[in-house]
């Protein structure tokens, strides 16, 4: 069994209450959103792959945070919280996941291939690693035209052992590019936990050979994620290279849809969910400060529930997509 | 509001399941998340965790019950401070009334109704009197490693989720438990390093089996696969063969999108040094696996995912192998050659027997090997029908289909008097959506509507 993700520290800010209540509400978006998808899955409507989010919120949602306008942003196939994290339209990506045409890719990608060009929100990969050196080579379009914008490359532990992803260090470094590397470790490859494969199980140190500077961050914690986020890119922005974040987080759910999870106990999924849950411990600090009541933090979460069921009952209203579709998009015409 | 748990669909081709145990009774309170059920699927036994919160107010389906239909109601929740008695009991046809919608199912009947009729015809090489045992297709894959590797010591499974998994698709299941971490490797998600570790290793004298989780993924290690597995023997002289196993499912699965359903059939095809192998039936799956094991070259073995969970006939012979590159005639006809390899050969078969009912004789060809190319048989047989249809799962440019038309006229099929036919993918990634992926992929009407242009004016 893997050793149970890091024990609570939980930063304790003074919170402001628009920042504090806005990471709430991101985050509790996630939460439902990925939970009607899988009971949609259930049922027969989402088709294929579908790998959820839940439990790994505040990580997305504390970097996000630390964003500007043009930033971009790239991740694998479990990419449904980033996309709301860069606010995407929740109706657009739960359409995208029952495949119609009012889906981002307007059916034609799915869960694992989705794409925002006004969102920067560069996909939605469905090969593991792939997306490391494409979020490189989005950093080296920001340096190369002269634009002080970042990327930030999402990637899995599992990820993390792809020999693609050295070759972007390597260059990444070598060429100091904007980029950074959000490790999400949520201690499980598919079924096999870090320490059955990885070994430098501390993966933020896998970037010193390349002389990239690394650093173990609770992804548990939206303010602990967010204060490693502005330090990382700073440093990305202001010109000094690649910088690594190690996200210590945890999925909730199997793999996939179909993963019987049976590599893990159950007790080890109960824990964390009642000890290090990311919603949880800042729904804490928001009442324990006084920020808001339970009952301000109940609205929230009965808008979101409104959100989420308004996305579902579109994402089913929503049109397949045209059969002459099947043939568009394959190539660009060549301007005359 | 009262609302209705569904007997969820926990994989893309699960159908019906086992009610296996509830875990929350009558009128316990329960919260997202919580995990209230346990079903048995076509793959494993899955928990059912709670989407709504509220009381467990009614349970319609008790544990144990078998066949229990994908979004048949199995439950009823009432939110807080509703009346659980208010809840009224489902009629008894709740169980078969809702259908299943997702386009996986469809598929999965479709791939269903390619089991084959005739079991001797399937294998025409096995002799008479032979009897058969009914094994699906990924038990009878299973089998041939667990043969190959009671042989010989030398060889070994390596890959990712392989051992303490049981595998993605369970093709590996139980080989951990016989052979041991040894014998039966998990991997990092390092494709293009561990295939070129296989490769290293059978320089040094193993016989490794090297599984890709799927063939899509093996892009990442077709280097390796290309550059240093089919071209080593060749560039030493002859010193140095590569005896390894590349295998996992190729093509197309359910609904999982452009990048993870490709039919690399064709792209290996076209590489000398290797050979390439693409199964339909278990029993011929098996054979062809012990003889891929066996064979001093790099073999490239695709098999299908849809077909997995798909039982045949398997022949109870002890050590029955088939050579690689000869293909195999399982219908005889007079009018029409259908030409297929994996997963199109049910459709074929399919075809068949639509095209008899219509008064058409077709002949179907398992063509298991792509490479070597039984272009041997396939003349033999369009010599006879004088008409020719091949179907596949790739695009047809530079694909399968084009290689056996161009090849048929070198070897004699000039004298063919009807148009050939070719039944490819689209030309396009396969898209998500899935009336688009129906439209994509090519299926038994397809085939019956090539043959019967091919067999106008007949
Ligand atoms: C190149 C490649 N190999 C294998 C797979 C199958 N696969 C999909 S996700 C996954 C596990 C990835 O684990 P990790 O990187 O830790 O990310 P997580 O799923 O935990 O978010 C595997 C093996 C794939 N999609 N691509
Ligand atoms: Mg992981």
């Amino acid at each position: 069994m893997a050793k149970a993700a890091t024990p609570k520290r939980r930063s304790s800010p003074k919170l402001k209450k628009d920042e504090a209540l806005k990471y709430y509400r991101d985050m509790v978006l996630i939460r439902r959103f990925e939970e009607r998808a899988g009971q949609l899955y259930g049922m027969g409507k989402i088709a294929g792959f579908c790998h959820l989010y839940i439990g790994q919120e505040a990580v997305v949602t504390g970097m996000q945070a630390c964003l500007k306008e043009g930033d971009q942003v790239i991740t694998g196939y479990r990419d449904h919280g980033h996309m709301l994290a860069c606010d995407m339209d929740p109706r657009g990506v739960m359409a995208e996941l029952t495949g119609r045409a009012g889906g981002y890719s307007r059916g034609k990608g799915g869960s694992m291939h989705m794409f925002s060009r006004e969102k920067n929100f560069f996909g939605g990969h469905g090969i593991v690693g792939a997306q490391v050196p494409i979020g490189t080579g989005l950093a080296f379009s920001n340096k190369y035209l002269g634009k002080d914008n970042v990327c930030l490359a999402y990637f899995g532990d599992g990820a993390a052992n792809q020999g693609q992803v050295y070759e972007a260090f390597n260059m990444a470094s070598l060429w100091e590019l904007p980029v950074i590397y959000v490790i999400e470790n949520n201690m499980y490859a598919m079924g096999t936990s870090v320490e059955r494969h990885a070994s430098e199980t501390e993966l933020y140190k896998r970037g010193i050979s390349f002389e990239i500077a690394g650093e173990e961050v609770d992804g548990m914690d939206v303010y602990a994620v967010k204060k490693a986020g502005e330090k990382a890119v700073k440093h990305a922005r202001s010109g000094r290279g690649p910088y690594i974040l190690e996200m210590k987080t945890y999925r909730y759910r199997g793999h996939s849809m179909s993963d019987p999870a049976k590599y893990r106990k159950r007790e080890e999924v109960d824990d964390i969910r009642s000890h290090n849950d990311p919603i949880d411990g800042l729904k804490e600090q928001i009442v324990a400060q006084n920020i808001a009541s339970e009952e301000d933090l109940k609205a929230i979460d009965k808008e979101i529930r409104a959100i989420v069921k308004d996305a579902a009952d579109f994402s089913l209203e929503s049109p397949e997509p045209d059969p002459a579709e099947l043939w568009t998009d394959v190539l660009l015409p060549v301007e005359a | 509001m009262a609302v209705d748990i569904l007997m969820p669909a926990l994989s893309p081709t699960m159908e019906e399941g086992t009610l296996a145990k509830w875990l929350k009774g009558e009128g316990d309170k329960v919260e997202a998340g919580d995990v209230i059920a346990e079903i048995e699927t076509d793959k494993a036994t899955m928990e059912v965790e709670a989407v709504d919160e509220g009381t467990l107010a009614k349970i319609l389906i008790p544990e144990g019950t078998e066949g229990v239909k994908v979004n048949a109601v199995i439950a009823v929740l009432t939110e807080d401070g509703e009346d659980a008695s208010a809840v009224s009991a489902p009629a008894e046809s709740d169980v078969e009334k809702v259908t299943p919608v997702a386009e996986p199912e469809v598929l999965e009947a479709q791939a269903a109704a390619d089991a084959p009729a005739a079991p001797a015809l399937t294998n025409p090489d096995i002799p008479e009197g032979t009897t058969f045992t009914k094994t699906v297709l990924r038990d009878a894959l299973r089998d041939a490693m667990a043969e190959e590797m009671r042989r010989d010591e030398t060889v070994f499974v390596m890959g990712e989720e392989v051992a303490e998994y049981q595998g993605a698709y369970k093709v590996t299941r139980e080989l951990l438990q016989e052979f041991g971490p040894r014998r039966v490797v998990d991997t990092p998600i390092t494709e293009h390093g561990f295939a070129g570790l296989g490769v290293g290793a059978a320089f040094g004298g193993l016989r490794p089996i090297v599984e890709f989780m799927t063939f899509n993924f093996a892009m990442q290690a077709i280097d390796q696969i290309i550059n240093s597995a089919a071209k080593t023997l060749y560039m030493s002289g002859g010193q140095m063969g590569c005896p390894i196993v590349f295998r996992g499912p190729n093509a197309a699965a359910s609904r999982v999108g452009a990048q993870h359903s490709q039919d690399y059939a064709a792209w290996y095809g076209h590489v000398p040094g290797l050979k390439v192998v693409a199964p339909w039936d278990a029993g011929s799956a098996k054979a062809l696996l012990k003889s891929a094991i066996r064979d001093p070259n790099p073999v490239v073995f695709l098999e299908h995912e849809l077909l997995y969970g798909l039982e045949y006939d398997v022949p109870d012979l002890e050590d029955y192998t088939l050579p690689i590159g000869k293909a195999a005639v399982i219908r005889k006809g007079t009018d029409v050659t259908l030409v297929g390899y994996s997963r199109m050969v049910g459709f074929a078969m399919d075809a068949a027997e639509q095209l008899a009912a219509e008064g058409i004789s077709a002949e179907v060809i398992d063509l298991r090997s792509i490479r070597p190319l039984d272009m041997d048989t396939i003349v033999q047989s369009a010599m006879k029908t004088n008409r020719l249809v091949t179907a596949e799962e790739g695009w047809k440019h530079m694909g399968v289909g084009g290689e056996i038309d161009a090849g048929g006229p070198e070897q004699g099929l000039d004298s063919l008097d009807a148009p050939r036919m070719r039944v490819p993918q689209n030309e396009v990634p396969l898209p998500y959506a899935g009336n688009l992926e129906d439209m994509s992929l090519p299926n038994a009407g397809d085939i019956v509507a090539a043959a019967k242009a091919v067999c106008e004016g007949m």
